[in-house]
């Protein structure tokens, strides 16, 4: 892998390290990389101006103007209990983006903190490995499915059962980097210098797997913002005041034949937002390998 | 060769029991009294503790364990909450139409995708090929749900050339049976397509690159022989490896799918029993489901000798 190449030695205060480098470089060879950042972008504004952007309070209730198709008062329409779809459809970006980027945060702290321990420590490598290959086994979207089950619907539950059902993935990544990483010339010489284990992990291993890191954190984000919505779509999930585009979803499930409205705007925010994170992610793949680019 | 089997089968056995022990496990690993969520929330002391009882909550995790395990060496997955029916019999009254549309997906999506990644792989760096890369992405990017609803409403609500929702069995007419799983199947299989679409383009392009291709091309031998008789039986591995791992995501589709194309199997099934909290049935699903994805990944390792001779074990 490209990855593996040490780092040449920062001289002057100005020059970027070649990750970055190579990051910007791609960005300008991969147009789409650039327009999935500007959606992205987009995305997180509307999230977090959403109070803003809203026409009205997402939650009120106007039993009067149930069902009303798109029009110029109700951008997207109104729901069953007519509630503005537009307000809620801009409030639920939070949810999909919350639960996207934390999933991603947390899975991949804890799979360095795992991966790296078990690529070092040999006698726990073997069990910890099993354990994930049976985590792994469980397709995912059922383990989030019996986690929630047994829990309080919860944003947080959601993200701790959707979290566990990425862990592994990143595990193996980081765990197959560190035993390349560890064969390296450089880190032979570090342990033959006697530098401590912490400080080899540190100072070594961590900073050349933060790339890799990145991109598949930008492929868990993706997913895990589909499972959130698969999840509230199917009642699993993120709890029902709260609009999230799932749960407007399944609101409209028994509605979609007079109300596709309902169905179709937060499913294309959805779609799009994570295209979005998705051809970031295939931008930065290809700017850190750029063998790889050429095929994929 | 024997060999290589045998440890293979025997890190399947483990893998299962990992599974079986986290499936198990989660009963206990989640915060709070597991009784008093599955009962609701307005539920009384009294059902709580039946509850407790049904599930043997009161006694010693290990004794829990092996009478678990004991009752699933004799294929029983535990008695419904709800219904008070075995889990397996719940399982095999549900099963039809999620074999069904699971097996039609992966026959036609296969049957598409590779053709699509052999394709693409011939004509790199054409429209072509910048097509069906572009499908690949949107592919990744569409949830199943969304896709099932577009697809609905404009192949049946506004052409009205197929049906809105529902299920025929096979036996009562293989041309309805067929005609109710040919919208759940397209929005099942397009992330999957993609998925081995991407797989198959990225290793033939690796094939087509080595020498052996060329001097096939150099003897003239026929365009369609080089790709189908020397790169594509070469580029098998990787792809049978991803149709593999990617039934994960057709078990995981398909729940959804039948949820959004009201097919009564076991997806169904499993989305009832959420809203029932019913514990066993999920349990049970997520059980079979892995074991299902756990033997199709150890028939496509145990399958790469007869694609790849040089593979002996």
């Amino acid at each position: 892998m490209a990855t593996a190449l040490p780092a040449p030695p920062m001289t002057a205060g100005k020059s970027v390290s070649p990750t970055w480098a190579r990051f910007r470089d791609a960005f300008r060879r991969h147009p789409m990389a650039l327009v999935g950042g500007a959606i992205l972008v987009a995305m997180v504004l509307v999230a977090i101006l959403a109070p803003w952007l809203a026409t009205i309070d997402p939650q009120a209730v106007s039993p009067a103007k149930r069902l009303r198709p798109p029009s110029a008062a109700y951008w997207f329409g109104t729901d069953m209990l007519g509630r503005d779809v537009y307000s809620r459809v801009v409030y639920g970006a939070r949810v999909s983006l919350i639960v996207g980027l934390a999933v991603a945060v947390v899975s991949t702290l804890l799979g360095v903190a795992i991966g790296l321990v078990t690529g070092y420590i040999r006698w726990l490598d073997a069990i910890v490995m099993r354990v994930m290959d049976g985590l792994m086994s469980i397709p995912s979207v059922l383990l989030a499915i019996a986690l929630m089950a047994l829990t309080r619907a919860s944003i947080g539950n959601v993200i701790a059962a959707i979290t566990l059902a990425e862990v592994p993935r990143v595990v193996r990544l980081v765990r197959s980097l560190v035993l390349t990483l560890r064969e390296q010339t450089y880190v032979e010489a570090a342990i033959a210098a006697g530098t401590t284990l912490p400080r080899i992990l540190a100072r070594h291993i961590l900073p050349n797997i933060v790339a890799p890191l990145l991109v598949q954190g930008t492929y868990v984000c993706g997913s895990a913002m589909i499972t959130e919505a698969i999840l509230s779509f199917i009642g699993a999930g993120t709890p029902p005041n709260i609009p999230s585009w799932g749960n407007i979803m399944a609101e409209g499930r028994s509605l979609f034949q007079i109300a596709g409205y309902l169905i179709l705007f937060p499913g294309i925010c959805l779609s799009l937002t994570v295209l979005a994170v998705n051809l970031l992610g295939d931008g930065m793949r290809d700017a850190l390998d750029p063998r790889l680019a050429r095929r994929m | 060769m024997i060999r290589y089997i045998l440890r293979r089968l025997l890190s399947t056995v483990v893998v299962m029991a990992v599974v079986a022990f986290v499936v198990f496990s989660l009963l206990y690993l989640t915060p709070g009294d597991p009784a008093a969520i599955i009962a609701g929330d307005i539920a009384t002391d009294a059902d709580i503790h039946r509850i407790h009882e049904r599930l043997g909550l009161d006694d010693p995790f290990a004794v829990q364990f092996g009478r678990w395990v004991r009752a699933l060496a004799h294929g029983d997955l535990g008695t419904s909450i709800f219904t008070n029916l075995p889990v397996t019999q719940l399982i095999g009254q549900r099963i039809e139409p999620t074999v069904s549309l699971t097996l039609c997906t992966l026959v036609v999506s296969i049957a598409l995708a590779l053709p699509l990644g052999v394709l693409a792989a011939a004509k790199a760096g054409t429209w072509l090929d910048r097509a069906v890369m572009a499908f690949s992405v949107l592919g990744f990017s569409v949830p199943v749900f969304v896709l099932a609803y577009i697809l609905i409403l404009t192949f049946s609500v506004h052409l009205d050339w197929l049906p809105v929702q529902g299920y025929r069995n096979f036996r009562d007419g293989a041309w309805e049976w067929l005609r109710h799983l040919i919208l759940p199947s397209i929005a099942l299989g397009t992330v999957y397509v993609a998925l081995i679409t991407r797989i198959t383009r990225a290793s033939m392009l690796d094939v087509l690159a080595q020498d052996y291709v060329r001097t096939a091309q150099a003897k003239g031998l026929a365009p369609g022989d080089v790709l189908i008789g020397h790169a594509l039986k070469n580029a098998a591995v990787p792809v049978m490896t991803i149709i593999g791992i990617g039934v994960a995501l057709l078990i995981s589709g398909a729940i959804v799918t039948e949820t959004v194309f009201a097919l009564p199997g076991i997806g169904r099934l499993t989305v009832d029993a959420i809203l029932r909290r019913d514990y066993p049935i999920i349990q049970g699903v997520t059980l079979l489901f892995s074991a299902v994805y756990v033997l199709v990944n150890l028939v496509v390792d145990l399958s790469y000798a007869l694609f790849d001779p040089r593979i002996t074990y």
